[in-house]
């Protein structure tokens, strides 16, 4: 006997909507699970993780303080893996959008005026979709994997901005800590409510909003998803499949980039060697339980960033790791992905003798 | 010829009782039954997708039933696998070959064989065997360097040497010359003397009625008919398979013939993959008003050939394609369709349409990059422009016959037959100056393909040129005002199709143009 995922005549519409509410249901049952193992009470903690970061202004606004890079980044990404793209180095294109941006305040600290503020913005994004163009190129000139270079330069960026502050862009004023220079004036973005809402999420609204319009109704929206699905029928229509890898790469190391910027324009206001909860990876997330669509992506950001919020309150109530939000998340992931595949294939025991052709065509 | 009176002498050698395969919620067989006697051949017959190579595979032990059963010379069994079938005695020679091209044929033949079969002097038992069969084969020639009706004699040694009393083979002729298939035909000829039983799948009813004493006839996966192959004409046949009676299409003389419109001078191109086949000194014109079409055993370049042509493997360092009088070379696909050409690849799934997106989404696909709507359908930041998309995609369903659940229906949803109609009438809406069109008719139902030629000479009687790519000879003299053959990347030169005989087109795609080893093969058309 052996197991097997044999595909289904058609995949149920209906389901398909359902998936990410399915998969959240899944995540909070084995949560709760996983809560009751270590000796917790579930019901308390899963109210602390989801419940509890929705009931005051503050945490609200801290949500919506999260929300805004992952689903900036998460838009960007979407597209990408529509395109069938896979860049996974969103953390790194965060991290050089950063540093880029960071040129302004930390060499020009003289130079205040509202062009500044739109300088940084500029170079913040333009740093995040060069270093992109690293793995960009080597796809498309040498063939490598991007998934492997995109992630190995996530590394590679977040080391040259921990030897940025520690080393050349050290605050002279600041013993010696791992820091840059605090940023003033018009090197930082609007801010208002309690002193931390800024304008980022402003901006991540724009963008998904822009993007779903260009996915749903212009060519660029409707190449991505031809030269994504059917790489053939895009040559016949006349894409390239290289320009689409340098499209996507640029299109979402530029967003992530700008998140980067946006962050230590914003909430951190300087340059340190922890600027990001791992924003970057969490955003694959956003991407797939918003379904790829920039829409679905608002809604999967507000609800990953809920549970960086909870995962901060079940430390602080019931002294559980913070480490339960990287659990969380992944778990998520895990149970959006196997409804995605339950959806297309159903499981199956076959007898081993006719296993190797049980997946084959009709034909 | 055939002995019509040996019937009720004949003794049941394998028995299906209403078998049922099922894959997923399609029924690729519905409760067949179908019995195949000793020292015949028995054909089964079938369009694209009837449900043939399913049924034969669960009679191999390559795929097991949802219910029925198998009967073999009386006894009900359950053939778990290909050994299994084998051990019976039932050999099969498969449309598409397992061979090792680096292994010589006796090492291949012996890959495949059972221990005890392996002993002694096997190459000396393959050429006595070959010889005996009149499937001539060198035992130490390399499998790469033989044609693909050599190495089918390989297949049909291979299963020879286990002595089956079943032979199962998949189209085989599909791959080969009308010469090589007459030989082929006087192998199962004897072999049906020696009593052994031969099931003959083809969709080629002139074969069918040449050598089979049998046959049965599927459709949609039902068994529709059991006839005397020899009582039934070709078009009855026919009929039987599609379940419709054939149109038959219409062609005038054609002396509207003007200005050359499609041009390759001595192309030159390496293919992208390592499985492809270079194109080698290609010449080639294609006038106004006129069809020329270019015929082959498939994989002989006809791919390769289409793509250069179409613009997807741009060869911009060369000065070999001309388009209505412009160079071609450097430009790509949709530059070309803004000349005036139109292009339909062989697949249509994948290549020519995009299954989950709609018939509007899929018209785009090609119609996107020039303007040849009342107004463009691109209209950037603006969107495209979905209500002109809908009045195409009903102008384009009502004038090929494009029959769909629903007006907009996604592309996976039609079938093969409407889709094709819709992947040419999206191309033929346009009324291109230059149309290319590979396999135009693989695969439909002979409704839809009679519909596509008609639209074809009706569009060259407009003064288009037409080049097609296909493998089907009736298509060709259906179509045809001038014939090229294509072999191993190498194109014949052109010759007016009244001039040529089915055997001396045979010739040529067994390579007698072929300039390695040109030789006076070819007496036609000089």
């Amino acid at each position: 006997m052996q197991l097997i995922l044999e595909k289904r005549a058609q995949a149920s519409g209906l389901m398909n909507l359902l998936s990410p509410v399915l998969a959240i249901l899944l995540t909070v049952i084995m949560g709760g699970l996983i809560f009751a193992a270590m000796g917790k009470p579930p019901l308390t903690a899963l109210y602390l993780y989801f419940i509890d970061p929705l009931t005051s202004w503050w945490s609200i606004e801290e949500v919506l303080v999260k929300a805004g890079p992952l689903i900036l980044i998460g838009v960007g990404l979407a597209v990408c893996f529509k395109a069938n793209v896979w860049n996974i180095g969103a953390e790194g294109q965060f991290t050089a959008g950063a540093l880029m941006g960071a040129i302004i305040p930390v060499l020009w600290g003289e130079w205040q005026s509202p062009f500044a503020l739109v300088a940084m913005l500029f170079l913040g994004a333009l740093g995040g979709a060069l270093f992109a163009f690293i793995p960009a190129w080597l796809k498309t000139r040498f063939g490598v994997n991007e998934i492997l270079t995109s992630l190995m330069l996530v590394y590679i960026a977040q080391l040259l901005l921990d030897w940025m502050v520690r080393g050349p862009w050290n605050d002279p004023h600041g013993y010696n800590f791992p820091k840059s220079a605090s940023f003033e004036g018009w090197h930082l973005l609007p801010m208002w409510g309690d002193g931390r809402m800024h304008l980022g999420l402003v901006v991540s609204l724009v963008a998904a909003l822009v993007l779903f319009w260009v996915m749903r109704h212009t060519l660029k929206g409707f190449e991505v998803n031809v030269v994504g699905s059917a790489p053939r029928a895009g040559a016949f229509a006349g894409f390239s499949q290289t320009k689409m890898v340098w499209f996507c790469f640029a299109l979402s190391g530029g967003l992530a980039g700008l998140a980067g910027l946006i962050e230590v324009a914003g909430p951190v206001g300087q340059l340190q060697p922890n600027i990001s909860p791992n924003y970057g990876f969490t955003a694959i997330i956003v991407a797939f339980l918003g379904r790829l669509n920039p829409i679905g992506v608002i809604f999967a950001g507000l609800l990953l960033a809920i549970s960086y919020i909870g995962g901060e309150g079940v430390q602080i109530e019931l002294g559980i790791s913070d480490k339960t939000t990287q659990v969380f998340q992944g778990m998520l992931l895990f149970f959006i992905l196997m409804c995605d595949t339950l959806i297309l294939y159903r499981l199956k025991w076959i007898s081993t003798q006719s296993s190797q052709q049980a997946i084959g065509d009709p034909s | 010829m055939l002995n019509k009176y040996n019937k009720n002498a004949q003794s049941t050698l394998l028995q299906v009782k209403s078998i049922t395969k099922k894959f997923g919620e399609f029924y690729a067989n519905d409760t067949i039954n179908l019995s195949i006697n000793a020292g015949r051949v028995h054909a089964l017959l079938g369009e694209n997708g009837a449900g043939k190579s399913t049924l034969v595979k669960m009679m191999y032990g390559a795929l097991q039933p949802t219910s029925g059963t198998i009967h073999w010379q009386g006894n009900e069994v359950s053939i778990a696998s290909p050994a299994h079938a084998r051990d019976l005695g039932i050999g099969m020679v498969f449309q598409h070959f397992s061979l090792f091209e680096a292994l010589t044929v006796v090492e291949n033949i012996s890959l495949a064989l059972p221990p005890e079969l392996r002993q002694g002097d096997l190459s000396h038992r393959i050429a006595d065997l070959s010889q005996d069969y009149g499937l001539p084969l060198n035992p130490a020639a390399l499998v790469a360097d033989l044609s693909v009706g050599e190495r089918q004699r390989i297949e049909i040694v291979r299963c020879l040497l286990q002595q089956p009393k079943l032979l199962i083979m998949d189209e085989p002729t599909a791959v080969l010359t009308p010469q090589e298939a007459q030989a082929l035909f006087a192998t199962l000829r004897r072999l049906v003397e020696e009593g052994c039983a031969v099931l003959y799948i083809s969709h080629r009813l002139e074969e069918v009625k040449q050598i089979c004493h049998d046959a049965t006839i599927l459709r949609h996966g039902k068994l529709v008919a059991e006839v005397d192959p020899q009582e039934e004409t070709a078009a009855t046949l026919a009929q039987l398979m599609v379940g419709a009676s054939v149109h038959k299409v219409s062609r005038d003389n054609n002396d509207q013939v003007g200005d050359v419109l499609l041009e390759l001078s001595n192309l030159y191109q390496n293919s992208s993959t390592p499985f492809g086949v270079d194109l080698v000194d290609v010449n080639l014109q294609v006038k106004s008003g006129e069809i020329l079409a270019v015929a082959g055993i498939a994989g002989n370049g006809q791919g390769e050939l289409f793509g250069v042509i179409s613009g997807e493997e741009c060869n911009p360092n060369q000065n070999a394609i001309s388009l209505l009088g412009q160079a071609g070379d450097g430009l790509n696909i949709n530059q070309r369709r803004c000349l005036g050409a139109a292009f339909v690849p062989e697949e249509r799934m994948g290549h020519g349409a995009v299954e989950h997106l709609s018939l509007t989404d899929n018209i785009l696909l090609s119609r996107h990059g020039c303007i040849d709507t009342h107004s463009p359908l691109d209209r950037g930041w603006l969107g495209i422009d979905k209500k002109q998309l809908a009045q195409l995609n009903q102008v384009i369903g009502a004038d090929y016959d494009v029959r769909k659940s629903k007006e907009d229906a996604a592309a996976g949803s039609l079938s093969g037959g409407n889709l094709q109609k819709f992947v040419v009438g999206r191309e033929l809406n346009r009324k291109p100056k230059v149309l290319v069109i590979n396999q135009p008719t693989w695969g439909v139902d002979a409704g839809a393909a009679a519909l596509i030629r008609q639209a074809v000479i009706d569009l060259s009687r407009q003064g288009s040129a037409i080049l097609i790519i296909s493998q089907d000879l009736d298509e060709i003299f259906e179509l045809a005002d001038t014939i090229a053959v294509m072999s191993r990347g190498q194109l014949s030169p052109i010759y007016a199709a009244g001039d040529l005989t089915r055997e001396q087109i045979g010739l040529m795609m067994a390579g007698s143009h072929e300039q390695s080893d040109f030789n006076s093969n070819l007496d036609a058309g000089a």
